[in-house]
C-alpha cells in the first residue's frame, strides 16, 4: 500500500469514527434524561404557554390542555392528540409541553364526575378558543343544572339569538371543552337526543350518569 | 395568526435532543453537556413563538448549542487557566511544539513512547474526542456540527457565523489537526 492510500484510509477511518460520535449512534438515555429534566424545570418555572396530559376515563383516553388560565381543551379519544396540540400551537401558542401536574385537579375532578360523586366543576376554564357567538352559548350550557336539560332552540335563545338554533348547534358542535362544559345537556325539543360531538352512545351514557344510572363503559 | 413556529415544543424537544445532546457531548464533553443541553433549549423555548414557520428548526437549535459551547469552552478558560501554569509553558523550550493534547497524551501515559506520540482512533474514543474538544473554537463547532449534526456547510457557516468557504476551511483545517494528533 503506498503512503497516499494508507492516508486516504486513515482518513476515511477518522471520518468514520467522528461520525459514529463519542457516545456511538444508538438513541442515548442521557439525552431522554436531560429532556426530561428539561420538561419538568419549564413546568415548574411556569415557562410553558400550554401544558397536556392523558386523562383516563369511561370513554377511553382523553386528552386535556391547559394554559395559566384553566383548561383549554378536552379531546376525545378519536381525536390524536398530535393534532390536537398542533392546533392549539397554531391558534394560542406553540410553547406547548406535557405536564401531567398541571391537569392534575381536571383529572381528579372528572374522575369524581364519571363515578357520580361529582355534580358541578369547579376548575377553572379558559375560553381562548371560542368565538363571541360560541361563548354566548356555551356559557348558558354551563348553567344548564347536573341532570337537566334544555333544548338548542331555548340556548340560542336564551344566547339573545331566538331563530339561531341551528348556529347555536353549531356553536355546541366546536364546543371545545366537552363534558365539563356540559353541551351533552342540550337536546332537540321533544327530547330527541340531537347530536354530540364525542358521539351519541357517549351523550346517551352521560344523560343516565346525571339520572343515577351509571353505566358499563360504553368505550 | 402571526407566522410562529407550528410545532408544539414538546415534540421539537424530542425530535432535536439526540442530536443536541451528541453535539454538546462532543463539544464540550459529557459533564458540562447537560448544563449546556438545558440553556440550549431553554434559549430556545424564549425565542420560539417568534420563529417564522418553515424554519430549519434543526439548523436553528444546533446554532444555539454551538454558541453555548462556546460560551461553556470560555467560562472553562477562564477557570481552568491559572497565570503560572501559562507563564511556566512559555518559559519552556518546548511551548512552541506543544499542543495541549500532546501535553496531556504524555502525562495519559507517562511510560509511553516520545511526547506528542499520535493517539489511536479506535478502541479508546474519548481520545479523539478530547482531540476534537481542544481544537480551536471554529474548527471544533465545524467538525461536530459536520459529522455529529450531519449539516451541511452552509448551515455549518450560518451556524458559527462566517462564509460557507471559511467553514469548508475550518472544517478541513480541524480534520488536519486531528489526523495529526491522533493516529491513522
Amino acid at each position: 500500500m503506498n503512503s497516499r492510500t494508507s492516508m486516504q484510509s486513515g482518513e476515511a477511518r477518522l471520518e468514520r469514527a467522528l461520525a459514529r460520535g463519542p457516545g456511538g449512534r444508538a438513541p442515548s438515555a442521557q439525552a431522554a434524561h436531560a429532556a426530561e429534566r428539561l420538561r419538568a424545570r419549564i413546568v415548574a418555572d411556569g415557562l410553558a404557554d400550554i401544558g397536556y396530559a392523558p386523562v383516563d376515563s369511561p370513554f377511553g383516553t382523553l386528552h386535556a390542555a391547559a394554559t395559566r388560565r384553566g383548561l383549554v381543551r378536552l379531546a376525545f379519544p378519536e381525536e390524536h392528540p398530535d393534532a390536537m396540540l398542533e392546533r392549539l400551537a397554531r391558534r394560542l401558542s406553540p410553547r406547548i409541553v406535557q405536564a401531567p401536574s398541571m391537569l392534575d385537579p381536571v383529572r381528579r375532578e372528572l374522575d369524581e364526575y364519571f363515578s357520580g360523586s361529582r355534580r358541578t366543576f369547579e376548575i377553572a376554564l379558559d375560553w381562548a378558543l371560542i368565538g363571541p357567538f360560541g361563548r354566548r352559548v356555551l356559557r348558558k350550557t354551563a348553567a344548564i343544572p347536573y341532570g337537566a336539560h334544555l333544548s338548542y332552540a331555548e340556548v340560542a335563545a336564551e344566547a339573545g339569538s331566538p331563530r339561531g338554533a341551528r348556529a347555536a348547534g353549531n356553536a355546541l358542535g366546536a364546543n371545545p371543552i366537552p363534558i365539563v362544559i356540559p353541551c351533552h345537556r342540550v337536546l332537540r325539543a321533544g327530547g330527541n337526543l340531537g347530536g354530540y360531538g364525542g358521539g351519541l352512545h357517549r351523550k346517551r351514557w352521560l344523560l343516565s350518569l346525571e339520572q343515577g344510572d351509571i353505566g358499563p363503559s360504553p368505550g | 395568526m402571526s407566522g410562529n413556529a407550528r410545532v408544539p415544543f414538546q415534540r421539537f424537544l424530542d425530535t432535536h435532543r439526540e442530536e443536541v445532546w451528541r453535539f454538546l457531548v462532543a463539544s464540550v464533553g459529557a459533564n458540562d453537556a447537560d448544563d449546556c443541553f438545558q440553556e440550549t433549549f431553554i434559549a430556545a423555548l424564549r425565542a420560539y413563538p417568534r420563529l417564522r414557520a418553515g424554519s430549519n428548526l434543526r439548523a436553528w437549535v444546533l446554532t444555539i448549542a454551538h454558541r453555548k459551547a462556546l460560551d461553556a469552552h470560555r467560562g472553562r478558560a477562564r477557570r481552568a487557566l491559572p497565570v503560572a501554569e501559562i507563564g511556566a509553558l512559555e518559559n519552556s523550550g518546548e511551548a512552541s511544539r506543544s499542543t495541549p493534547a500532546s501535553r496531556r497524551a504524555r502525562s495519559l501515559h507517562p511510560e509511553g513512547s516520545a511526547g506528542g506520540a499520535a493517539r489511536p482512533v479506535d478502541g479508546h474514543d474519548s481520545e479523539l474526542w478530547q482531540a476534537v474538544r481542544e481544537l480551536p473554537p471554529r474548527q471544533r463547532s465545524a467538525v461536530a456540527l459536520r459529522f455529529i449534526a450531519d449539516l451541511p456547510h452552509r448551515d455549518i457557516a450560518s451556524a458559527i457565523g462566517c462564509s460557507e468557504e471559511a467553514a469548508r476551511r475550518s472544517l478541513h483545517e480541524g480534520l488536519a489537526k486531528l489526523r495529526r494528533e491522533v493516529a491513522a
